[in-house]
């Protein structure tokens, strides 16, 4: 319990941090003002820009990189845990490219925003289910290596559809759009968005959640697992379709954030040891907090956004190989 | 006192009503403006270009800070504004903080005008609560632009001027190409880049302005669409009678390289580089700016046509557009290779 608590605070300490830091500055009193403001309906005794700064941009994005980071590390760990594998990241079965190919297709179409990310969620969905019919279908090999070289398959055909758009998309206006949202942002979330993809993510997290214990199943071999009585193939639908739709619906508004399915999986198991039950409400607090973090230093470091992509990678794979190197519990 | 009280709240909504003006964007949307407009933010190149040739005492900063090279072509103190970055679709790398900071009336973006821009349009007016207006910057569309852009930004007396400028500088490009055989309109194949070798196809924003004047684009062959890297082969095979090229490291190169001296270009010697201070003349960003180029593009696409002065011209409209004085010095270095190659 003390790995889970430490991860909690740590996330809270970071989301107050968040709300205090920017580019305009508010002091850590005013913005407490603000929002007391808010809460009780008094009147506004700061600079009323203060107000528009941290209910509409700074709050907003917290929340959604809360929703985000948590979002992609709980599909990150179950995958870990089904594929038996600590190399997996949510992308294995193809979702990133798939949501990757709908938004960049609304991109070059010239659609409004939420029909971008619209179709970035159901060309993730689309995809992973893709891959799931042709891995059901081929039934010669082991079930896990098909759906991952199926998942490897898809997805470099995807690439190449993405290329192909991005060479004859227009070098002013959808470029640079396309190229940024393959490295990921939260810059222009608003409420609503917050809204479209609470639900998605709280219909996949919560079945996770509540059948976390049988997880740890998944990650005995099929043999073991029969001979226990358990029916592998319905629960790792199951698990399948729950992660699939927390990442679409996280990439759907963010863009393609890598590093965060892969990386906290690993930091929490550091932290809380390999049991599943343990395991994924700490790669929720951790990738929430995690991606936070990330995200103020992207909208705090530089004159200019830097997309979360780059320093998520910048961030995450140095302390990576730091954990790697000096810590032994692990994977276990 | 009610009946008091009741007139002075009709009143105050009265006063708040007239202070506010409907202005409706390109793109249809309905955006109230504020009776007066003193800070004006741009979102992208081309509209820092067009705000700061009608009212640069409204601008409150550029996209990216000025190269050293192009500092001397925008007029103090405007060119020590500070940078904030672009703010929406075309990578959207503003900090919305820093664009607050700012404390912008008004943010203006011209440029090509659809559904996506629209929505960020409205997603970033509702985040700031700072009012967006969308300009269609279509080339051709200039003069309209200008006069739009002025009404918006409380700058109509200058738009006007600009705009006539704009208008006449179209119609006399019309009246020397008018009637223009063919054969008299020379092929073209613009090169970006370091190696040359990236051009636009058909109906490529980059090319816009070589459409307005009436040449002929050799990449058009290969189809339509933006940008695209093409062979050298593929050039030679093309033949063109004139070649400009965007980058320095081209240009010197070009003239050099035995591989490219087959090109009938090379041959007739009518190889230019577009200037780009302190902003490009071709296509860089694809904005006003461009209209200096269809006059540059007249004189030496169309020497016989074009009994032009390009030196009195260049200074004519950095003055108007860009509000300096060019010295002799500087008009050298604009034209130096624009004009006749070496």
């Amino acid at each position: 319990m003390k790995g889970l608590a430490l991860a909690a605070l740590a996330a809270l300490v970071v989301v107050i941090a968040a709300l205090c830091v920017g580019k305009y500055l508010i002091s850590p009193a005013d913005v407490f003002g603000v929002i007391w403001a808010r809460i009780t309906g008094g009147p506004l005794t700061a600079d009323p820009t203060a107000d528009i700064i941290i209910f509409n941009i700074r709050l907003p994005r917290i929340l959604a990189a809360l929703l985000v980071g948590a979002a992609l590390a709980a599909a990150g760990a179950t995958f870990q845990g089904m594929f038996r594998n600590p190399l997996v990241s949510p992308d294995i079965l193809g979702v990133s490219a798939g949501a990757s190919l709908g938004a960049i297709l609304g991109i070059f179409t010239s659609q409004t925003v939420w029909v971008i990310q619209a179709m970035a969620f159901v060309g993730g969905l689309f995809t992973v289910a893709l891959v799931m019919a042709i891995g059901a279908a081929v039934r010669r090999h082991d079930a896990i290596l098909v759906l991952v070289l199926v998942g490897i398959a898809v997805e470099t055909l995807l690439g190449s559809a993405i290329s192909l758009i991005k060479i004859l998309a227009d070098p002013y206006n959808q470029l640079p759009a396309i190229t940024y949202w393959l490295l990921g942002s939260l810059t222009a979330i608003n409420r609503a968005d917050l809204l479209s993809i609470l639900i998605p993510i709280a219909i996949g997290v919560v079945p996770l959640y509540l059948l976390r214990w049988r997880l740890n199943l998944l990650t005995l071999s099929e043999d073991e697992a029969r001979a226990l009585g358990v029916d592998t193939r319905k629960l790792r639908l199951l698990f399948i379709v729950c992660a699939t739709l927390i990442t679409s619906a996280a990439v759907s508004v963010s863009g393609i954030i890598g590093w965060v399915g892969l990386l906290i999986p690993h930091m929490a198991r550091f932290l809380v040891g390999p049991d599943f039950s343990r395991l994924l409400p700490a790669s929720l607090l951790l990738g929430g907090g995690y991606l936070v973090l990330v995200d103020t230093l992207a909208r705090t470091i530089a004159g200019i956004e830097v997309p979360l992509g780059i320093l998520t990678a910048v961030i995450g794979a140095p302390f990576f190989l730091w954990l790697l190197a000096t810590r032994e519990r692990g994977w276990q | 006192m009610t009946r008091i009280l009741f007139a002075i709240i009709v009143l105050i909504f009265a006063v708040g009503d007239a202070s506010a003006r409907s202005f409706t964007d390109s793109a249809g949307r309905k955006v109230e403006l504020p009776e007066k407009v003193t800070r004006v933010l741009a979102a992208g190149p081309p509209a820092s270009a067009a705000i700061y040739a009608l009212a640069p005492d409204k601008l409150v900063g550029w996209i990216n800070d000025f190269p050293p090279a192009a500092r001397p072509f925008i007029a103090q103190p405007y060119a020590d504004l500070p940078a904030h970055g672009r703010l929406t679709g075309r990578g959207n790398t503003a900090n919305t903080e820093i664009v607050l900071k700012l404390k912008p009336d008004l943010i203006v973006d011209v440029g090509s005008i659809d559904a996506t821009y629209a929505s960020l349009a409205d997603r970033i007016q509702e985040q700031t609560g700072v009012p967006y207006i969308l300009i269609d910057g279509a080339f051709l569309k200039s003069a309209q632009m200008l006069r739009e852009l002025g009404d918006a930004i409380d700058a109509s007396p200058r738009a006007i001027a600009l705009a006539a400028y704009t208008e006449s500088t179209l119609n006399e490009l019309k009246a020397k190409i008018e009637g223009l055989p063919q054969d008299k309109r020379p092929r073209v194949y613009y090169g970006r880049g370091p190696a040359g070798l990236e051009t636009g196809l058909a109906t490529s924003v980059n090319l816009e302005v070589l459409d307005a004047v009436g040449a002929n684009n050799v990449a058009a062959a290969a189809g339509k669409g933006g940008l695209t890297n093409v062979s050298l082969e593929q050039i030679l095979a093309w033949a063109p009678d004139v070649i400009i090229a965007q980058d320095r490291n081209f240009y010197a190169r070009v003239l050099k390289d035995p591989q490219w001296q087959g090109v009938p270009a090379l041959r007739q010697k009518r190889v230019y580089r577009a200037p780009d201070t302190p902003w490009g003349w071709f296509d860089s960003p694809p904005g006003i700016n461009r209209l200096i180029g269809v006059r540059w593009l007249t004189a030496i696409l169309y020497p016989e046509q074009a009994a032009a002065d390009l030196r009195s011209e260049t200074r004519e409209f950095y003055k108007l557009f860009y509000h300096v004085e060019l010295s002799d010095a500087q008009i050298d270095e604009l034209l130096k290779d624009a004009t006749s190659p070496k």
